[in-house]
Parts: structure tokens; C-alpha cells; sequence
């Protein structure tokens, strides 16, 4: 009621008739009905430029790699190559990298989310969810670049220290994923970007994740605690069903950030054009490259390579946040008409 | 299987997975706890008079971020400057104008795509068409870049806040007489006002920690600079090459920016969080 009645006195601005029986002057009204028009145009204005913002991106990212769409074209997708001496190249080992990366970072944050979004919603006291929910949504305010220092001083060392050799020896003689642990201990390369990112996209995910779960009506929680469900079957078996839509659409929007994550991936991936089958390998993502290499690029076939490389990234991270957003928007409509 | 089976087989499965959802709360906190240590640990020997009062030094000697974070600062406010009313009014025609048509729901949409879209794309994107064509790296080039990104975090909290306004409001001020510009600028922009200044804070602290897309924009500079047109040093750039390089010296002033930096961002956070938390408490 406060807010009310103190933005009421706002109008005044606008001088209203003094005197109601009074017609209001024809100019005033016509100046009037002016203004409305210009600053709906002008507001409209810039909600178009935002819309030309996204145009403007992608023929931009057209035009600066055109000569290196003209020079390989779709074969730029599937070579491996990557050679600034020679002029040819290929995107194949930085969308491997990018996607790779990105892979692990849902295969960790997937799980860790939903038990982040179960405590925060089914768990935790009342007085304890405010507390560990800004603190896991921290994780998202920390800038990129402190997880990339963190990660190659810090968590690179331990990692090579404690965690790789234990993976080398249990992991290594697995059959299928064995390939995947062998190599030295470096501390740095795919896995460790992946772990990283993990780390960058729990809390966005696990934020999607509560929201959701917060959509499912009450009673239906309600009807299944009484029928004798324990905790855990209630969330199985009611709370995610009901909110599998969102659920995808939260883990899309996690994979969408992880794709284009730059600086923390550019710290610990190792940057090398090298196609290999172990994660303990230093690589490329499409995001470190461009950091790596757009200042240093000489030669307009090689920086025409690397608006490609941004082309690609653009479109596939574009598609996984439509993809993302259509979902949740569906989750929001069948949750039924709530205006 | 017997029924008392049954159950507590239910019962085990459901303590187990329960302390799992316990144990990756935990496991969240511990990255949060083990990163805030580090920047503490390594970036408080760091922080020190001469860090704020000197520029970046050569490899080998001593001296501060003063250069860089005046750069960041700079490039901060004009990025806000530019980006802030261009996302309150875009927002402004999604939430108040956008009832009909297709532009409001499309921009909505391509706004939140926007808002998580790699950030070294605005990079490439203003390299292309401003410093290409200029020919050369500036701070324009950085604030530009900088304010692309602050748009969709203002459109998206100005139209979210601007809808959380109740309609009786605007017909309110509609039958008093007042035309429909100056119900939005006076009335409901007005109502919208702390959640709007929310979403400014947490653009600000988007902003600050951003690296990618000052790599091709603002580069950095070596030396005290104010001119906006020439490659402006910053934050977020110097921390990248000074972690990456050799030196001992460079490695520690490294942390203390990212120290300094986190900081800065952690602080707009929670002051957004507690300005937001008041306007919901009045309501």
C-alpha cells in the first residue's frame, strides 16, 4: 500500500486539469499524445537494436571469415589440421576440445546440481536455504579468470600430484576408458578444463534446477508424502517427471555457458592443436584459441580461420540457448495460465 | 521379499541418496571456500599502497596495477554509462509496450540467448567492426564491448522488476490523466526503481571480471594512459599476462588484482542482493 499511495503523487508532473468540468486544451492533448508516440518509438528503437545486435554479430562473424570459408569450405569442419605456416586449416581439434570439455563439465555437473537443487528445495531447514543458495550462486559471480588462475596454480599441482596417478593406476587398465587416463600427470589439459567447468556451471544449472522444482504444486508432494513415499521417491518420482522439461532446459543453459567459457579453459587446456585420446592431454577449445591466437594471427587467411572458429561456437552455443530457452518457456506454459 | 524388507530397503536407498544431495552441496561449498583461500592467501601480500599508487612494471621490477585499475574503472563507467539506459529502455518497451506484436517476445528471447553468449564473440564482433576499421586497439574499443554485454543484463532485470509492478498502479495513474509516458517514466519506472538498480549492480559486476572480449578491444598498456583512444590497460587483461608469464614479481601483483577484482565483484553481489532484499521486504 506504501509504494502505492507515494508513486501516486508522480502524476502531478503532468499538470491534470484543474478543474474537472474544464476541457482540456486541444494542443495539450495533441503535445501530449506526441510524446507517447515518440517514446514508444524510442523505447521500440532500442528494442530492435538488440534484436540488430544479433544480426550484426553473425554478419560480422560472415564477413571477417569469409576467405576462410571461400578457401576450405565444409572441410574446414572435419580437418585436423591447424598450420599458420602453411595456411591450412581445420576446425576439427578445437570443436573436439570444445565439446570434450564441455561433456565432462555435465557428466560432473549434472549429478552434483540436482543434489545442489534437491537440498536447496526438499532438504535444507528453512533458515539454511538463503545462506547456501547465495553461496552457491557465488560460484557464478567469481570472474572466469580467477578459475583459470586458480586452476593452473592451485588445483593444476594437486591434481597432478594426488588425483592423476591414483586415475593412471585404477583407471588406466579399464578396458574401453582405460585410453582415456594414460598419459603423464601434467596437471593441465582436457580433464582438468572439464573439472573446471564443472565447477563454472553447477551453480547455473543447479539454480534452473530449483526453480523448477519449485513449480510442482504442493499437493501433489503432498499426496505422495501421505501414501507413505520416503523423501527420495517423492523427488524420483513426482518432482522430476513433473519437471523434466525444465530440468533439460536448465542442463542446455549449463552446456550453452560451458561451450563459450574462455579464460578459465585458456588457463588449464594447455592450448595444443594435438588430436589424441587421452584427457590428461593438453588441447584446444574453439574459446582458448581465439584468445591464444586472434592478437597474433598475421595474414588475413589465418584470422579469417579464427572468425570461422567464433562463427561455429556462435551457432552451437545460439542453437543449445534456443534450445534451452523453448524448453523452460514450455515448462512455464503448461504450468497453466497464471497471469 | 517381506514387507518389514521392503521398507527398509526404501528407507536405506532414501538416507543414501539424500546424504549424496548433502554431500554435493558440500562438494559446491568446497570449491567456493578453497578459491576464496587461494585469492586471500596469495593476493593479501600483494595488496599493498604501492599497488594502487604505481604502474605495471617491467619484468623484474616493482610496481603496482594503478594504471590498470584506473582502466578498468574507466572502461567500467562509460560501458555502464552506454549500456545501462539502452537496456532499461529496451526493457522498458518489452515489459510495458509488449503485450502485442512480435518484436517484444523476440527481443526477449534473443535477449536471454544474448545474456549467456560466449563473451569473446562480442570480442571478435567489435574487433570487426570497430577496431579493424580504426586500425588500431582503444579504450573505446573495450567500453564498447563492455556495454554490449551490459545490456542484456539490464533489459533482462528492468522487464522482469517493471512486471512485478501491478497493473492497478498504471490504471491508477492512467485515470488521474496522466499519458502513458509518464505513467512508465514516473510511475511504474519509478515503482521498478531498486530492482532496476539491482540489475545495473550486478551488470557492473559482470563487467569487472570480464577478459575475453578486452583481449582484441583495449589490449593493454604498459603505461599511464587517459587517453580513451589509445589501448588502455585494465584489470583483467594484465592479470591474464601477468599469471602466464615467468616472472616472480608479476605472478604476485597477478593475485592481488585477482584478489582486488573478486572482491569488487563479490561486494556488487551481495550490495545488489541486500538493496533487492529491502524492496522486497517494503512490498
Amino acid at each position: 500500500m506504501d509504494a502505492i499511495v507515494s508513486t501516486m503523487e508522480a502524476p502531478r508532473v503532468a499538470s491534470p486539469p484543474r478543474c474537472m468540468s474544464q476541457s482540456i486544451p486541444e494542443s495539450l492533448l495533441r503535445r501530449q499524445h506526441l510524446y507517447d508516440l515518440a517514446f514508444r518509438n524510442a523505447t521500440r528503437l532500442f528494442a530492435a537494436l538488440v534484436l540488430a545486435l544479433l544480426l550484426g554479430i553473425l554478419v560480422t562473424l560472415l564477413i571477417g571469415s569469409w576467405p576462410s570459408l571461400k578457401a576450405f569450405g565444409p572441410g574446414f569442419l572435419v580437418s585436423h589440421e591447424w598450420n599458420p605456416v602453411t595456411e591450412k586449416f581445420g576446425a576439427l581439434v578445437p570443436i573436439f576440445g570444445t565439446l570434450a570439455t564441455s561433456f565432462i563439465a555435465l557428466l560432473i555437473g549434472i549429478p552434483v546440481s540436482f543434489g545442489v537443487a534437491v537440498f536447496l528445495t526438499e532438504l535444507s531447514p528453512l533458515w539454511l536455504r538463503r545462506p547456501v543458495g547465495t553461496a552457491i550462486e557465488l560460484l557464478a559471480a567469481i570472474p572466469s579468470i580467477i578459475y583459470g588462475m586458480w586452476g593452473l596454480f592451485v588445483f593444476a599441482p594437486v591434481f597432478a600430484d594426488h588425483i592423476q596417478p591414483w586415475m593412471i593406476d585404477h583407471l588406466g587398465p579399464i578396458w574401453i576408458i582405460g585410453p582415456l587416463f594414460k598419459g603423464a600427470p601434467q596437471g593441465i589439459g582436457m580433464l582438468s578444463a572439464g573439472i573446471i567447468l564443472a565447477i563454472m556451471v553447477i551453480p547455473f544449472i543447479a539454480s534452473v534446477m530449483r526453480d523448477v522444482f519449485e513449480l510442482v504444486p504442493a499437493m501433489l508432494k503432498e499426496s505422495a508424502y501421505a501414501v507413505g513415499a520416503t523423501t527420495w521417491e517423492v523427488v524420483w518420482n513426482v518432482v522430476l517427471p513433473y519437471t523434466k522439461i525444465g530440468v533439460v532446459g536448465g542442463v542446455l543453459l549449463g552446456l550453452g555457458r560451458a561451450l563459450g567459457e574462455t579464460m578459465a579453459v585458456t588457463f588449464v587446456i594447455g592450448n595444443a592443436h594435438r588430436l589424441g585420446t587421452s584427457l590428461f592431454a593438453p588441447g584446444t577449445s574453439i574459446a582458448s584459441a581465439l584468445a591464444n591466437e586472434f592478437t597474433e594471427a598475421v595474414g588475413e587467411l589465418y584470422t579469417a580461420a579464427l572468425f570461422e572458429l567464433g562463427l561455429i561456437l556462435f551457432l552451437i552455443t545460439f542453437v543449445v540457448l534456443a534450445l534451452s530457452k523453448i524448453l523452460l518457456l514450455q515448462l512455464a506454459k503448461g504450468e497453466g495460465t497464471r497471469t | 521379499m517381506t514387507r518389514s524388507q521392503l521398507y527398509r530397503r526404501r528407507r536405506i536407498v532414501n538416507f543414501i541418496n539424500l546424504s549424496i544431495s548433502l554431500l554435493a552441496v558440500l562438494f559446491g561449498l568446497f570449491w567456493l571456500v578453497w578459491i576464496l583461500w587461494t585469492l586471500f592467501a596469495q593476493g593479501l601480500s600483494a595488496i599493498s599502497l604501492s599497488m594502487f599508487t604505481q604502474t605495471t612494471p617491467p619484468p623484474g621490477s616493482t610496481g603496482g596495477l594503478a594504471n590498470a585499475i584506473f582502466g578498468s574503472l574507466l572502461m567500467s563507467l562509460f560501458a555502464t554509462l552506454i549500456g545501462t539506459p539502452v537496456g532499461i529502455l529496451a526493457g522498458t518497451y518489452v515489459a510495458e509496450y509488449g503485450r502485442r506484436g512480435w518484436l517484444a517476445p523476440a527481443t526477449r528471447f534473443i535477449n536471454d540467448i544474448l545474456l549467456s553468449a560466449p563473451s569473446i564473440v562480442i570480442g571478435l564482433f567489435v574487433y570487426a567492426v570497430y577496431v579493424a576499421n580504426v586500425k588500431h586497439f582503444s579504450g573505446w574499443a573495450g567500453t564498447f564491448a563492455l556495454s554490449l554485454i551490459v545490456i542484456p543484463v539490464v533489459l533482462k532485470t528492468t522487464e522482469n522488476m517493471l512486471r512485478l509492478v501491478p497493473d492497478t498502479m498504471r490504471e491508477a495513474a492512467a485515470a488521474l490523466g496522466a499519458p502513458q509516458w509518464i505513467v512508465i517514466s514516473f510511475v511504474t519506472l519509478r515503482a521498478a526503481r531498486a530492482g532496476i538498480i539491482t540489475g545495473i549492480l550486478l551488470a557492473i559486476a559482470r563487467i569487472s571480471g570480464e577478459t575475453a572480449p578486452l583481449l582484441f578491444t583495449a589490449l593493454n598498456n604498459q603505461f599511464w594512459s587517459t587517453n580513451m583512444n589509445a589501448p588502455m590497460a585494465n584489470l583483467p587483461v594484465v592479470i591474464f599476462q601477468f599469471a602466464m608469464s615467468p616472472y616472480r614479481d608479476w605472478e604476485s601483483l597477478a593475485w592481488g588484482g585477482a584478489l582486488l577484482i573478486t572482491l569488487t565483484v563479490l561486494t556488487l553481489n551481495v550490495l545488489a542482493r541486500v538493496i533487492f532484499a529491502q524492496k522486497s521486504s517494503n512490498t
